[in-house]
């Protein structure tokens, strides 16, 4: 007995190792087995080389680390035997990849082999290299294997033009050597060699253009022969699957003439006859048939074929799409997909089937199907297909809802001409599927119903309606409670009545009970409630007898652990009590949204860090959504500090990130860190909705923190600071916060302000600042508007406040220069 | 051209896997492990494709076995699917009714068939007979070496006995 041998034969290896019951006891004998082997190696033992290189494949199949193992292949290799040989080549092609250098010393062997007189180590040889050769390997044996393309075995024929496909891949520049040699390899009889021949040739019109040409001047005609032969032949046993002959043969010979007519008018002409013959005689009842049928469709619709050709491709798909096996509709939604753009009409013909495949059980083709419905809509099967769409809606699946719901949102929004429907098709979807429609989505709808004067009676009494049915749809709370507080005696007066409206009475406490659900429903976040309470103030100027119930309603928020939502009910409840006299300014209608500014600003989204919502609203940075997982709310990066670069935040994803000055008008927050526009086009917007009478602002201005009086938001004659979520927050699990002293930025006699400063961690670039302004006067402030400027590279700041006091307009300005270094 | 081509039993064990595209041995295992999570857990009644980093892989369930392969977004599935029965079938002659624990005793012996049906990840022969015989040929070159080894030995043995 060898003493080098671990003494068990492969067998009883494998056995043992499956014997074992727990992972450390296959770890144990993996150990051993390789312990003996590792010796063994050492030893330089010739004898059980064969019989450990197995063993070795087999542990490494599991999982574990065999690179010792690898000079060992090399040795078999390099044996005389073929045993040795096929087992080396073996442990070669498992234990290494082409990316090892330990393969670079086959290279001598495999040069060798390719050379040897037996005709099956020829053909190990020529398997590895075509496996696993790296473009170095490819380089040194390309000439090799173009010589073994010549021989009379078809063994080593086929086997030597799929090697070279690999060397090709790797080395696309010897294309062109090896045009002729797969040229004549269409000549051959031997299916083995026609197979890859034509694959051969395939990868060589890929390849080079050249070879392209070449083969399509030489090998047309042949081609087209070698198809009707295959497709002609009588019953061949060896080659027959399924009543055909070498469906294989026919899906290759397929593929290369797509790549040679493609955008060749005469060799298309050529096909066409075979093509028909094929399209129309294949039995499509076996997968192996549709196969070929597929691989045909693809053909006709790649290259320059007649409309009758075109017409019998698009009917075999029809046909695919009935068929009962999921491969096969699959396989005809996707080729539909790519017919759509050949001829559209074709494959609306078989758009009553493709919406049957929306609602198939299969997830895969439901998506299919999806994508081919989306590019099959115009103008004139909009509403039908929509419809359809919205009614799968309600019985779709939980995963399937978001596709669906998006894909039904793109479609109304991109053939919304007639604003009616669009504002029927949302409330639709809004009520069928809020929870999954996508903050722009609603956003544009709000927008669109700004722009929309006749229909804004229309459009809250619908959201009305839907509210009371599906009030769980968190979207649709918030566009409704938008359109209640925006429009609410157009509800309640019935303003704008449609011919089609049913007649329905809505009082003034019915529209409150509304926004009062929304506001404390249990699944409402802070968005929707903060939407909520700006919503009760403008009805609290609307509809002034419910002002007391109003005011009671939104005190009971004055306790909230949301600093946004304390920080409202506090502000609107002193609005109502203590200043009615510019409650009803304040939550004037809003003014029409500018929709081609909201479209630039969609359009243009990704760049800027900056948030505009603090800008416009009093109650700026405020918490954002309560999406995020651990419910801890993420302070936006502080507007001032990104104008001085320190912020690398990246553009948040999320798609409301865009229309964040839409949503801070809206009286919303962003779900995201904000993102603003850069420099001019936003702040001209919010100057615009300022309709500030003040000097033309510097360019570079952001309005962080102001307060204004302009319509529609809720302002505050006091300042508030900036609040900072992350320090009033009491999970444990935030970590420290770099802490940086406050300042004092600016003090008059009559005005004092503060910044402190934090950092979020995680977060090192962005820091919030929280500004604590501080009327140091007896008297009043109102309208009071602060604007900071900020150059590029310093640490400093220019700042601008502007504010009545005693019916008198004050400015007063300074320079920050005092900020904390190593901000 | 088909990327690779993996066997996982109905637990999620590897019987053969064969790679035609650089994967590291890193990146190898973690593709195993995401395709085993995408595709054990199929029900029988979905098609057989699943899209996935941009490719398609085409997979069919034998018994215990499921049969993978990995190929580019406009290779011909239904092929693929015929390519998988070819090579389950010349298994099947080989072993006389292959079951599992063929593939998992005789694994080398999967491979060298496999070698036979693909290289460079493309077909490379449709006859199951042809196959079948450059098998049957090594196989016997592999027992005639085997036999003079060890007739080699016994003379040895002899001799200096």
């Amino acid at each position: 007995m060898n003493p080098f041998s671990s003494g068990t034969r492969l067998r009883d290896m494998i056995r043992a190792i499956r014997a074992c019951k727990t992972a450390a006891e296959e770890r144990a004998v993996v150990r051993k087995e390789c312990a003996a082997i590792r010796a063994a190696i050492s030893e330089n033992d010739p004898d059980y080389r064969h019989r450990n290189l197995a063993k070795l494949m087999f542990i490494h199949m599991l999982g574990y680390p065999t690179h010792f193992g690898q000079m060992e292949c090399l040795k078999l290799i390099a044996s005389a035997g073929f045993p040795e040989k096929r087992i080396g080549y073996l442990g070669l092609m498992l234990l290494l990849d082409e990316r090892q250098e330990v393969l670079m010393l086959v290279t001598n062997s495999l040069k060798q082999d390719l050379n040897h007189s037996n005709q099956y180590i020829v053909g190990l040889a020529l398997c590895a290299l075509g496996n696993i050769c790296s473009a170095e390997m490819a380089r040194d044996l390309a000439p090799e294997v173009e010589r073994l393309l010549q021989t009379r075995d078809p063994n080593i024929k086929k086997k030597a033009a799929l090697c070279s496909i690999r060397i090709i891949r790797k080395v696309p520049d010897l294309a062109e050597n090896f045009m002729g040699p797969a040229s004549s390899l269409l000549k051959e009889k031997h299916h083995g060699v026609l197979i890859a021949g034509v694959q051969l040739c395939t990868d060589l019109c890929k390849a080079s253009t050249i070879a392209l040409e070449y083969l399509r001047k030489n090998c047309t005609e042949g081609l087209v022969r070698i198809l009707r032969d295959v497709s002609n032949s009588p019953y061949a046993p060896e080659y027959d699957i399924a009543g055909i002959t070498d469906p294989f043969l026919h899906i290759r010979v397929l593929r290369l003439m797509r790549m040679l007519g493609q955008g060749d008018a005469d060799s298309s002409e050529y096909m066409n006859d075979i093509l028909a013959q094929v399209a129309t005689k294949t039995e499509s009842n076996k997968n192996a048939g549709n196969a070929i049928l597929y691989e045909c469709v693809e053909t006709i619709m790649g290259i320059e074929a007649t409309s009758g050709l075109r017409v019998l491709a698009i009917n075999i798909l029809g046909r695919f799409l009935s068929n009962r096996d999921n491969n096969i509709r699959y396989v005809a939604l996707n080729m539909l997909m790519k017919a759509v753009t050949v001829d559209s009409q074709a494959v609306q013909r078989h758009r009553t089937t493709i919406l049957e495949c929306v609602k198939d059980s299969d997830a895969s083709i439901r998506k299919r199907a999806l994508e081919l419905v989306f590019l099959l809509v115009n103008d004139t099967n909009v509403k039908s297909l929509t419809k359809e769409l919205i009614d799968h809606l309600e019985v779709s699946d939980q995963e399937f809802k978001g596709d669906l719901t998006a894909k039904i949102c793109s479609i109304v929004e991109k053939f919304s001409q007639e604003k009616l429907w669009y504002i029927d098709q949302m409330c639709k979807v809004l009520s069928l599927a809020g929870n999954h429609v996508k903050d722009d989505v609603w956003h544009a709808l709000i927008v669109m119903i700004s722009n929309a004067p006749d229909l804004q009676g229309y459009a809250v009494r619908s959201l009305y309606k839907a509210f009371r049915t599906s009030n769980e749809q968190e979207s649709l709370v918030r566009v409704t409670v938008w359109c209640i507080g925006e429009y609410g005696e157009m509800l309640v007066n019935n303003v704008g009545v449609l011919e089609m409206e049913e007649p329905m009475t809505v009082t003034e406490s019915d529209a409150v009970d509304v926004v009062e659900v929304a506001l404390q429903h249990h699944s409402s976040d802070i968005t929707t409630r903060a939407m909520s309470l700006v919503a009760l103030l403008k009805l609290s100027s609307r509809f002034p007898p419910t002002s007391e119930r109003i005011r009671e309603i939104v005190m009971q928020h004055k306790g909230n652990v949301e600093l946004e939502l304390q920080q409202r009910s506090l502000e609107f409840n002193s609005i109502i009590q203590r200043h009615p006299n510019i409650k009803s300014s304040l939550v004037e209608r809003m003014p029409v949204l500018d929709e081609s500014a909201y479209i630039g600003k969609r359009a243009g989204s990704s760049q800027a860090t900056l948030s505009a919502d603090k800008s416009s609203q009093t109650t700026s940075s405020g918490p954002s959504s309560l999406k995020l997982p651990n419910g801890v709310t993420k302070p936006p990066a502080a507007p001032l500090m990104d104008l001085l670069d320190l912020s690398s935040d990246d553009a948040p994803v999320s798609t409301s990130s865009t229309t964040d000055f839409l949503h801070d008008l809206l009286g919303g927050d962003s779900i995201s860190p904000g993102v603003a526009p850069s420099g001019g086009a936003g702040t001209d917007i919010l100057m615009d909705l300022l309709s500030i009478g003040s000097p033309s602002a510097p360019t570079d201005v952001l309005v962080p923190n102001a307060i204004s009086s302009k319509q529609g938001n809720a302002p505050e004659p006091k300042i508030a600071p900036a609040p900072v979520m992350d320090l009033l927050d009491g999970l444990p699990s935030r970590e420290e916060n770099p802490v940086y002293p406050s300042i004092t930025a600016f003090e008059s006699s009559t005005l004092k302000i503060t910044f402190s400063f934090t950092k979020q961690p995680g977060n090192l670039q962005a820091t919030v600042i929280q500004a604590t302004f501080t009327n140091l006067s007896s008297s009043a402030y109102t309208d009071f508007i602060f604007q900071a400027a900020v150059p590029k590279k310093a640490l400093a700041m220019r700042i601008r406040m502007a504010y009545k006091v005693n019916d008198q307009d004050k400015l007063e300005q300074g320079q920050i220069n005092n900020f904390p270094r190593g901000l | 051209m088909i990327h690779f081509v993996i066997l996982i039993s109905r637990q999620g064990k590897v019987r053969l896997t064969k790679w035609y595209s650089p994967y590291s041995q890193k990146e190898r295992t973690k593709v195993i492990r995401e395709l085993s999570g995408m595709i054990l857990t199929r029900g029988p009644k979905l098609c057989n494709f699943v899209e996935w980093k941009g490719y398609k892989v085409v997979y069919r369930r034998y018994a215990s076995l499921y049969f993978c392969m990995c190929i580019d977004a406009d290779d011909n599935e239904l092929e693929i699917l015929e390519i998988i029965h070819h090579f389950v079938e010349i298994l099947d002659r080989y072993f006389g009714s292959v079951c599992e624990l063929d593939l998992i005793f005789n694994f080398h012996k999967a491979y060298y068939i496999l070698d036979e049906i693909l290289i460079a990840g493309e077909l490379q022969e449709s006859s199951k007979k042809t196959v079948a015989r450059l098998i049957a040929a090594q196989d016997s070159l592999v027992e005639t070496a085997k036999e003079q080894a060890s007739s080699i030995s016994n003379m040895i043995a002899q001799a200096t006995k």
